[in-house]
């Protein structure tokens, strides 16, 4: 049952072939058999998942195509009573009093919570390796990470651990874990979906999204959490389609701009053929394909690592040993409770962000780091909206690699920011970002070819998905675990 | 462009960060690297540029002014590992 889409299940369960709670066991099952090798769950809720399954078996009508379906959430999205860690050693034992908005909004779909899912430490980085419960697998190749840094999620949904997931994308983590274990991952537009309740990285950038095995499912997940929120006031007023009604199976007047520098020396040979290959297939489905050029692609990492790492550090400011969370044991005066306690919870990916940050946006230096890349993230925004002018959507791969070996880029800062290269800009200018698999390199690891659109065109780019995975087979291909 | 020592003492003292030496001698390598190769953006003519501090168009959203109630208040005092003295939380002295 666990490698039913989450379309399937919804059938089977509206015609009684088996139950909600049939359903939660079967990935129950699996995860107990499965996960210690991957370690995607940090941790997992049996008994809310078991009594959610109940709810919906006793309601038994299944209107909402969610109702009764498996899922996992990020282990950064706040659960009343469910302990919420953001895989950190601060909030190692915290159980949030309420839900994030996005959990209460599949919950009244009817979806049922399997666990918590493994993270970077507070979503900062790209390989899980920061995660203070371990880094996440590859499902296709266990020496190697999952991505990050919704690496959990990514893997989980990989595996048929989950019928699909929640993730958060800032500069890439949703979309590049997605690539690496080879699942689609959908990056919305910034405030599509609330994010309330959500712990907070990059307050500008983050965003929340679903993780699934196919378009279709990811544009069910969307269905039920995308929309204004009045408890999130970065959630503009646009009106949520039928997400399901722009999946068609040509793409006969559509436009793919294909962005020349997202395919420059510094992406493997091996994913650059596969997209190109995908765009052929597009071609062959009748989208009309134009070059386009984003000049700015080559500084759009430091232009996102300084602006992050500045929001970061000031959100990071509220983690002081007073409010909730870790304390200090020890400490005889406030100053010292603060030090202590921050010192003592937060790794070193967490330091360096919050110490960039402090830098960046201190009196002397604010105006050559902070405010210049402002300044380029305003010329990056007018740069898309003038290639979204000569397309419809712009098609490219998902990461310049696949899945590295766990340890491999640990110790450079840098080389592990060059995992996000082709992610950061539609974290920067806001824009929505689908992945799905596209391939595999000759070493048998899966590629992931990434489709951006306008603001608020998720309708078009879930489109153009639907038609590439409609008319091609790697969606089907399953890790062996 | 080189972090010293000093200066990644003072970025930790004013975030509220205590460092081991090694981690002083570790992040002042790791910080250098980053914001020298941030320097590339030195490149790129922002001139006439505003800076951009959110993304979408968003304007001001107003609520109306009124008092709503809130039945978490004693949870989330709860959540506070230090100790509670008439529904507020006691914190260490300043000196």
């Amino acid at each position: 049952m666990f490698h039913l889409t989450i379309a399937e299940a919804h059938r089977g369960l509206k015609e009684k072939k088996f139950s909600a709670v049939d359903l939660a066991n079967a990935y129950l099952n699996r995860i107990g058999k499965i996960d210690e090798k991957l370690n995607s769950y940090v941790t997992v809720t049996n008994e809310v998942a078991l009594q959610q399954a109940k709810e919906a078996d006793a309601k038994g009508t299944f209107d909402n195509p969610l109702s009764g379906i498996p899922m996992t959430l990020k282990d950064i999205i706040c659960t009343a009573g469910i302990r919420t860690t953001a895989c950190s050693k601060i909030l190692e034992n915290f159980v949030p009093p309420y839900n994030a908005h996005v959990y209460d909004r599949l919950r009244a779909a009817g979806a049922v919570l399997l666990g918590k899912s493994n993270t970077d430490q507070f979503a900062m980085g790209s390989s899980t390796e920061t995660s203070c419960f371990g880094v996440t697998k590859n499902p296709w190749d266990t020496s190697r990470v999952a991505g990050g840094s919704s690496g959990g999620p990514a893997a989980s949904v990989a595996a048929d651990l989950a019928a699909f997931s929640i993730g958060t994308d800032t500069g890439g983590s949703i979309r590049q874990p997605a690539s690496f274990c080879s699942c689609v991952g959908l990056k919305v537009t910034y405030g599509r979906v609330p994010r309330q309740g959500v712990i907070a990285y990059a307050s500008s950038h983050d965003s929340i999204g679903p993780f699934g095995k196919t378009v279709e499912d990811v544009a069910l997940v969307l269905n039920a959490i995308a929309g204004k929120s009045e408890r999130d006031s970065t959630t503009p007023d646009v009106a949520v389609p039928d997400y399901t009604q722009s999946l068609k199976k040509d793409l006969k007047g559509m436009t793919i701009g294909i962005p020349k520098e997202y395919f420059d020396e510094g992406v493997e040979k091996e994913t650059r053929d596969a997209i190109l290959k995908g765009i052929e297939v597009m071609r062959k489905l009748g989208a009309n394909v134009v070059e386009v050029s984003l000049p700015l692609t080559k500084y759009a990492i430091p232009t996102y690592y300084l602006i992050v790492k500045s929001e970061a550090s000031t959100n990071m400011a509220r983690y002081d040993g007073i409010k909730y969370g870790l304390t200090a044991k020890d400490a005889k005066e406030l100053e010292e409770i603060y030090v202590k306690t921050r010192s003592e919870g937060f790794g070193d990916e967490v330091k360096r962000a919050i110490m960039i940050g402090t830098y960046t946006l201190s009196a002397g230096y604010i105006d050559a780091f902070y405010l210049k890349a402002a300044k380029i993230r305003a010329l990056m925004k007018r740069e898309y909206e003038e290639a979204f002018q000569k397309c419809d959507a712009l098609v490219a791969p998902t990461s310049p690699f696949t899945a590295f070996k766990i340890g491999e880029r640990m110790e450079d800062p840098l080389a592990m920011y060059a995992a996000d290269t082709l992610t950061v800009p539609a974290g920067t200018v806001g824009l929505p970002g689908l992945t799905l698999p596209a391939g595999f390199d000759s070493k048998g690891l899966p590629i992931g070819m990434q489709i951006m659109g306008g603001q608020f065109q998720e309708e078009k780019i879930l489109h153009v998905g639907y038609a590439y995975e409609q008319a091609t087979e790697w969606h089907k291909q399953k890790p062996k675990l | 462009m080189q972090l010293s020592h000093e200066e990644v003492r003072k970025i930790a003292k004013l975030a509220r960060l205590g460092l081991t030496d090694a981690e002083v001698a570790k992040f002042s390598v790791q910080l250098s690297d980053i914001l020298s190769h941030a320097k590339m953006l030195e490149e790129v003519d922002t001139s006439k540029v505003e800076p951009a501090a959110q993304i979408t168009g968003l304007g001001n959203v107003l609520f109306k002014d009124e008092v709503v109630p809130c039945d978490k208040a004693e949870a989330l005092l709860g959540q506070s590992p230090q100790q509670i003295q008439d529904n507020l939380i006691k914190v260490k002295n300043v000196f």
